[in-house]
């Protein structure tokens, strides 16, 4: 199912409209931005797949510290390299939007958070992602002993099977009870 | 949450993570170890049919498992300083470890394609659509099938995929639509299952003998689910200032885009009121205007500002509204309305053409419409309510802040940068805060802080009682000057009008002020605590000023018009309230320019710091509810005044828009968003709207309207309007004496009043009783799933030591516990 060169289908427009989250005018939208990203000969073929560094040139996704593991969690891909078909792209914006339910959002949060590919946040995804919360620069980072504290007390609070790790239940257990959780896991375009 | 029964099947996707890691290790390795463990493999029973090769000897760090009750042995050289303590596990069962269904739920298809086929079979005998028993599989008992009994371990995946698409074409259309949007799986594998289960569908219609109100019915259903996305997206792209929210929200986040849409909310609002008040109430007397006085004065800049003047015999104004019935014929007959007819009568020449009783109409719409206002708040309330109560009150503040509190709306590097600096400084308050909770005060110090906070709230309150005392005399004097004034300048006299406004908006100005200068010196536990009682301090003030006002008007007033020589009480309110309304958004707009603008200019000029001032939202969000509550007060005497609040507020919306992205910076406290946002509509509801209809409905319930103006003139109370019509039906109608009857039991008797607040209460103490017992379940519920971790710990660490025993003692291992 691929999309054609310059124009949405109008019965692909509804199939998608049906399967995600998004209505027209933010498909639409979607696709301008998306086949802006395309170059001239790549815009005749169907189903290109945009590589992740022009991906990563889009405002929304450009100092966002998750930028890279979002693109890999959405990409379909063979070779795992991030690189995004329209169609994940679409899911990708889907995921994001206003009206997607907590549960797609708590299961596409908990694989980004997921560094590791393995199921489960353990202490090293926990770790990489409190670096990427508070910064690059070393003055923001916490320092090894905060950081033991911090992943300790973590998991103290959210590990309700002691098994030394989140799995997604547990996780969506931690984010039911986040009220915020909904409004700030959004991106528009 | 129900995971699904079968074991996943493998996949590449599982072990994608240990195939790079197995392969590293494998060739450091050496062929040895994969040997011997490739002999053990024909030992033991493994299900899985893997390469062996794969496999290699534990050796560099795999993912460490903590226990806590454990010894624990690790060798410094191989974790590579690791300051994690943990088990070391081979790698088979690492591998059965990997493949528990609690890890591969969030990402192996086949665990999410068999979850929702549970689910969707769950929604069709909820929807009592029963499965059939022929898409049952054949291995379940026949007098079990259908109770979900299956267990079936070795179904492939394309099996499931078929059950799943049987299910969901099973299910109405509604149901399937949004069981397909709700799967996380990408919208390839969705669009193929949707085309499976349409497929199966179109061929089940066309086979079978369709009647043909069902084939309309369908085709209606189709129709009608386009006509509604078509709807949505109109809806959505009437959006208001959308580019600009979505600027806001990229430099700025979360906290002040909710003040924006607070704003939007308010706009509504008044767009219903406007809507309401305009149809019913300005439209039909603009076309039937009223013969007016004579002596009516010319317009002059200052009734922009004051209100009176030359808009005082408009329709904008109560005074305006005539007092009987309107239609067309009349005015033919007459030549002009110059008839003012005694309110029970109906003249004939009116029944013969559209008449429009305006007296009922002037009550019923501002009945109605704030009947609907409050429904509509008290519903958006207790939405927003439940969205952030939770029941559970569990502590989990650490887990929360990190896994939740990344705002993805923020686009801006700065503001990125900003983000992160804030959540590293929490992180690292909070983490302060829990590990040292019991800082102990010793008792001088206790005493101390009491005395600080006792002082600030003194400060805040005799200022406050200071400030109300003095509207309350000013507001008395202007009034006596008012009756000993009317032979000077008029322009002046209008103009001196403008006094109480400006004095009271000063007021609301320079106080917040104050009290936050009382605040400063105060030491509070949390940020959280300082931003409600700065709330609560505000909202004190703001209720005492409009309490007095309230007072003033209706208790001084309107008990004796004519000592101030009113003709016409309730315009001469309303003109008050235009005013208070204006000057409210007049020193708003000084109060951006000076204290955001030229603050800016000041600290970056003069001072010569970077930081820009901060913008206050809990401020702002009280002074729109301030707002807002005037309009309501002044919607019965005034029905124009939605619309001036409503090109009030779009007029806002722009400037601090603009004067947000130029001046301030994003605040650096937390904020929690959705817990101020139902403050915020708490505050909506219950002082604002509620004082609002308590003082309209005491005006309507009680007071003399006057004698000589408006639609309720010659009435002793507003209310009987109501009556007298339910009177005149009575008289016209004698089958409609129950109705009556009915009426002035229910309205007027307070019996039902009682009782029907006594079911209500009732109701909530049931409710708060499930709760109650809510939350002891999911107390037991933790324990049990604590209870099956120790079962899952204690059956790999024997599965481990199995799996050691069996190998070659004289292999060189690095110790486990068993």
């Amino acid at each position: 199912m691929g999309t054609t060169a310059s124009q949405l289908g109008k019965d692909l427009l509804s199939e998608y409209q049906e399967l995600t989250f998004l209505t027209k005018q933010e498909i639409l939208l979607a696709h301008k931005r998306f086949t802006e990203l395309l170059t001239k000969d790549e815009k005749d073929l169907p189903n290109t797949r945009v590589p992740v560094e022009r991906i990563l040139t889009l405002p929304e996704l450009k100092s966002n510290p998750f930028r890279k593991r979002i693109c890999h969690v959405f990409s379909t891909s063979e070779y795992k390299d991030g690189s995004l078909t329209f169609e994940d792209f679409l899911d990708l914006l889907s995921a994001f939007s206003d009206s997607a339910t907590m549960e797609i959002k708590s299961h596409y949060a908990f694989r980004i958070f997921d560094f590791d590919d393995d199921g489960t946040l353990d202490c090293g995804d926990l770790e990489k992602l409190v670096n990427c919360l508070t910064g690059e620069t070393d003055d923001t980072r916490l320092t090894t002993e905060e950081m033991r504290q911090l992943i300790s007390n973590i998991l103290e609070e959210s590990d309700i099977d002691k098994d030394g790790t989140v799995n997604l239940s547990e996780f969506q257990h931690v984010i039911s009870r986040s009220p915020d959780f909904v409004s700030s896991f959004k991106i528009v375009l | 949450m129900e995971a699904g029964l079968e074991s996943p099947v493998d996949e590449d996707g599982v072990h994608d993570s240990f195939s790079q890691l197995i392969a590293e290790q494998s060739q450091n390795g050496g062929p040895s170890d994969a040997f011997q463990l490739q002999q053990l493999q024909r030992h033991l029973d493994e299900e899985d049919r893997d390469n062996v090769a794969h496999l290699s000897s534990p050796g560099r760090d795999l993912r460490e498992r903590r226990l806590r009750q454990r010894d624990v042995q690790w060798e410094d050289d191989e974790r590579q300083g690791d300051p994690l303590l943990g088990e070391r596990w081979s790698s088979a069962t690492m591998r059965i470890l990997s493949s528990m269904p609690s890890r591969t739920i969030g990402r192996s298809r086949g665990a999410i394609i068999s979850q929702y086929y549970n689910r969707t079979m769950q929604l069709r005998r909820r929807r009592q659509s029963r499965p059939a028993i022929r898409d049952f599989s054949h291995s379940a008992r026949p007098s079990i099938r259908g109770y979900g009994m299956e267990a079936d371990s070795t179904d492939a995946e394309v099996s499931k995929r078929e059950r799943l698409v049987n299910n969901l074409q099973n299910l109405s259309v509604s149901d399937r639509v949004r069981m397909l949007r709700a799967m996380p799986l990408n919208v390839a594998e969705k669009s193929e299952l949707r085309r499976l289960a349409l497929q199966k569908e179109k061929s089940t219609i066309s086979g079978s003998q369709i009647p043909c109100c069902s084939q309309l019915k369908y085709y209606i259903i189709i129709g009608a689910r386009q006509s509604w996305y078509s709807w949505l997206s109109f809806l959505h792209s009437l959006q208001l200032g959308q580019v600009a929210l979505k600027r806001v929200s990229g430099r700025f986040g979360s906290g002040v885009l909710s003040y924006f849409l607070f704003l939007k909310t308010l706009l509504f609002f008044n767009l219903f009121l406007f809507l309401v008040t305009g149809v019913f109430l300005v439209l039909p007397q603009a076309v039937h205007p009223p013969v007016l006085p004579a002596g009516r004065a010319s317009f002059s800049g200052l009734e922009l500002l004051t209100g009176a003047g030359y808009f005082s015999d408009t329709v904008m104004y109560y005074g305006y509204y005539c007092n009987y019935t309107l239609g067309r014929s009349c005015m033919e007959a007459d030549g002009g309305q110059n008839v003012s007819l005694p309110n029970g009568t109906r003249l004939d020449c009116v029944s013969e053409n559209l008449t429009y009783n305006m007296p009922l109409a002037y009550f019923f719409t501002i009945g109605v419409s704030f009947f609907i206002t409050c429904i509509i708040l008290v519903y958006s309330m207790s939405k927003s309510f439940g969205q952030s109560f939770r029941i559970d009150k569990s502590h989990s503040i650490l887990a929360m802040k990190v896994l939740s509190s990344w705002d993805f709306k923020v686009i801006k590097k700065t503001s990125v940068k900003l983000m992160s600096e804030n959540i590293c400084t929490q992180l690292k308050e909070l983490l302060a805060e829990v590990n040292h909770k019991h800082v102990k005060n010793t008792r001088c110090q206790k005493l101390w802080r009491l005395m600080v906070h006792g002082l600030a709230w003194a400060i805040c309150i005799a200022s406050t009682t200071a400030c109300v005392l003095a509207i309350y005399y000013f507001s008395g004097h202007m009034h006596q000057k008012q009756s000993s004034r009317s032979t000077i300048d008029p322009l002046l006299n209008e103009a001196s009008l403008l006094a109480l406004p400006v004095v009271v908006s000063l007021i609301n100005l320079l106080l917040p002020g104050l009290f936050n200068l009382a605040a400063w010196m105060e030491d509070y536990d949390s940020p959280s605590v300082r931003t409600y009682v700065s709330i609560g301090r505000n909202l004190m003030l703001k209720v005492s000023v409009l309490g007095v006002l309230c007072y003033h008007w209706l208790g001084r007033v309107a008990a004796d018009p004519k000592m101030i020589g009113l003709e016409c009480w309730e315009s001469f309110v309303g003109q008050e309230l235009y005013r208070f309304l204006l000057m409210e958004f007049i020193f708003t707009l000084l109060d951006t320019l000076f204290g955001e603008f030229l603050w800016r200019l000041f600290s970056e000029k003069v001072l010569k710091r970077r930081r820009k001032p901060v913008f206050d939202i809990a401020k702002n969000v009280l002074e729109l509810i301030y707002g807002q509550t005037l309009a309501w007060l002044g919607v019965l005497f005034t029905p124009l005044l939605p619309a001036v609040q409503l090109f009030k507020l779009l007029l806002l919306f722009y400037i601090k828009m603009s004067s947000v992205m130029m001046n301030c910076q994003s605040p650096r406290k937390p904020y929690r968003v959705s817990q101020m946002t139902t403050v915020f509509i708490t505050l909506l509801c219950f002082p604002s709207f509620l004082g609002a209809s308590v003082c309209v409905t005491y005006t309507m319930w009680s007071l003399t309207p006057s004698s000589s103006c408006g639609p309720f003139r010659e009435l002793k109370t507003m209310f009987q309007a109501g009556k007298r019509w339910v009177e005149a039906l009575e008289k016209d109608n004698p089958n409609l004496s129950v109705l009556a009857r009915a009426h002035s039991y229910l309205v007027e008797n307070p019996f039902f009043l009682f009782v029907g607040a006594g079911i209500f209460l009732i109701v909530i103490y049931f409710h708060s009783q499930v709760v109650d017992g809510q939350r002891k379940i999911i107390g037991l519920l933790q324990e049990q799933i604590q209870n099956e971790g120790e079962d899952k710990k204690f059956l790999i660490t024997r599965l481990q030591s199995i799996h050691e025993q069996k190998r070659t003692p004289g292999r060189r291992l690095t110790s486990q516990d068993c």
